[in-house]
């Protein structure tokens, strides 16, 4: 019959010759090839205590920003809800009152923030939506908790660590990520 | 009369049982850890490194959670032979062990141990008596469940093992010709000064390393347990540590067989052939350690092959399986047997015809 590609191998239909027959040969060749991957590096990484160096973009759990002095820098303006594809951000909207300046940057802040981890898909249109750069998505992932409601995140959980108060948190939280 | 006993000599035997049948309990936990490890090993993987430093708890781990399992013994077994199959498993696993030569002699409060429970003179007979027996466990577990599957996993286990059987023993004649014992240690003894079994009954010895494949059911002959055809073989309906006794027993078995193998063919616990090693002029204690320590690591090896041999050949098929039993080992081992009479007659009558 015509092949139809270049790439046809016939099949080697001849009697087994003696040696093939006793298997011991082949099975030799075998347990050689498997031996020989004892000694091959192991692809597996560690997981808990070593992670993939991921690319530049990585997207992983969301974190809220602080400025310098550390203040809020979210005004709930709400685009971040409104671009979410998966709608898990809700927020509400609260007026900044005199002697609160050290804590929010302008005078409007969240006074709820929360983001249904369960729902997101980590696309990033968030921190694109922002026009503030009060949010954006850390190197940080795979949460594990015993119940759904554990993964709505409220600012407790999102704020970053205060840059004075805390300037170590607030450095090991900043990663090698955060915008200048 | 009766009270004339030397009561010592058992106690010392019954500690020689306890630490006999610890350490082979202890053997076998971690090398269902070794198997793991292996197979990680042979694929390119990292195997359990999650309970103790390099997962060396890990066994620990599993015992533990076979224990808590629940118990479960189907309505419609036969109970009290439901209970017996795991158990005659792990009795006739445990008992070869009696048998065994583990060093030479140690000396202690003034006595010479010899580190053997029994002396038989009849000791490969015991060892085989025994391990026909371990079959039992399989069949009675399989039909004690009550279902297709098991049965069908013990039929198989009782075929293969007894079709194995033959050749195992017919290769094991042609290595008593060339010994003229029963007693394994005696063949050891014969073994230290001259030349590893070995170099005699290669043939034998590999017709007998296949069959002892067979009789541990491992892979490629591990067809009792065939789990893409039986389920789970004969322990389908084992759950708790009654399933964990089989799987035991099983790696008891190993690692019974691997101490067998080493003593007939490897020298037991010769440390090295054709050396003397009592020009050492190191005490009998030593000694026995070494030799001891020499036995382990024959004995690993072997576990080793057991279990690169597993991770690498795929399983036969059942009519395979049986081909290789009765029309190539039995009549290899025939010829191994002719050959290796006709030899020692020979030799008998110094060459000539």
């Amino acid at each position: 019959m015509q092949a139809l590609t270049n790439r046809v191998k016939q099949v080697d239909r001849r009697e087994m010759s003696f040696l093939e027959k006793i298997y011991l040969v082949s099975i030799f060749k075998g347990m050689a090839i498997t031996f020989r991957h004892m000694f091959k590096k192991k692809p597996t990484i560690n997981y808990p205590e070593k992670t993939r160096p991921f690319s530049p973009v990585f997207r992983g759990l969301h974190i809220l920003n602080r400025d310098a002095e550390g203040r809020e820098n979210c005004t709930a303006c709400g685009l971040c809800a409104v671009a979410c594809p998966a709608e898990a951000i809700t927020m509400e909207a609260a007026e900044r009152k005199p002697g609160e300046e050290n804590l929010y940057r302008e005078e409007k802040y969240a006074a709820k923030y929360e983001i249904n981890m369960l729902r997101c898909i980590f696309c990033g249109l968030c921190e694109e939506a922002c026009p503030k750069d009060a949010i954006y998505l850390s190197e940080t992932f795979a949460p594990a908790d015993y119940q759904r409601k554990q993964f709505i995140y409220n600012k407790n959980e999102l704020l970053i660590p205060h840059p004075k108060n805390e300037p170590e948190a607030y450095q090991k939280a900043l990663g090698n990520r955060a915008k200048k | 009369m009766l009270l004339a006993l030397d009561w010592l000599l058992i106690l010392e035997k019954l500690v020689l049982i306890v630490i006999v049948v610890m350490a082979s309990l202890l053997i076998a936990m971690y090398t269902t850890f070794a198997e793991r490890k292996v197979a990680a090993v042979l694929q390119d993987r990292r195997g359990p490194n999650r309970a103790g430093p390099f997962g060396i708890l890990q066994p620990v781990a599993d015992g533990l959670k076979l224990f808590f399992k629940e118990e479960i013994i189907p309505n419609f077994s036969s109970k009290f032979l439901f209970i017996m199959g795991p158990s005659l498993a792990m009795l006739t696993a445990i008992m070869t062990g009696a048998v065994v030569p583990w060093g030479d002699k140690v000396h202690l409060f003034g006595r010479d141990i010899a580190l053997q429970i029994a002396d038989v003179n009849v000791g490969i007979l015991y060892v085989f008596a025994v391990v026909s027996m371990g079959v039992y466990g399989i069949m009675i577990g399989g039909w004690a469940s009550n279902n297709k599957y098991s049965l069908m996993g013990g039929l198989r286990a009782a075929s293969q093992i007894i079709s194995y059987e033959l050749p195992m023993g017919i290769s094991l004649i042609a290595l008593l010709m060339v010994t003229g014992t029963l007693s394994l240690k005696e063949m050891v003894i014969q073994q230290q000064g001259g030349m590893w079994n070995i170099v005699y009954q290669p043939l034998g010895f590999l017709i007998f390393l296949i069959c002892a494949f067979a009789e541990c059911n491992r892979t490629p002959f591990d067809l009792p347990e065939a789990e893409n055809e039986l389920i789970g073989g004969y322990h389908t309906e084992y759950s708790s540590m009654k399933l964990g006794f089989y799987l035991f027993s099983e790696y008891i078995n190993m690692f019974v067989s691997s101490v067998i193998m080493s003593t007939m063919f490897f020298g037991g616990y010769d440390v090295l052939p054709f050396v003397d090693e009592s020009q050492w002029g190191l005490s009998d204690n030593i000694m026995a350690l070494i030799g001891i320590a020499a036995l382990m690591i024959k004995v690993f090896c072997f576990i080793f092959l057991f279990m690169w041999v597993r991770w690498t050949i795929p399983r036969f098929r059942y009519d395979q399986l049986m081909r290789l039993g009765w029309r190539v080992l039995i009549p290899l081992a025939l010829a191994n047997m002719l050959v290796t009479g006709a030899i020692v007659l020979l030799k008998q009558n110094n060459w000539h015809f």
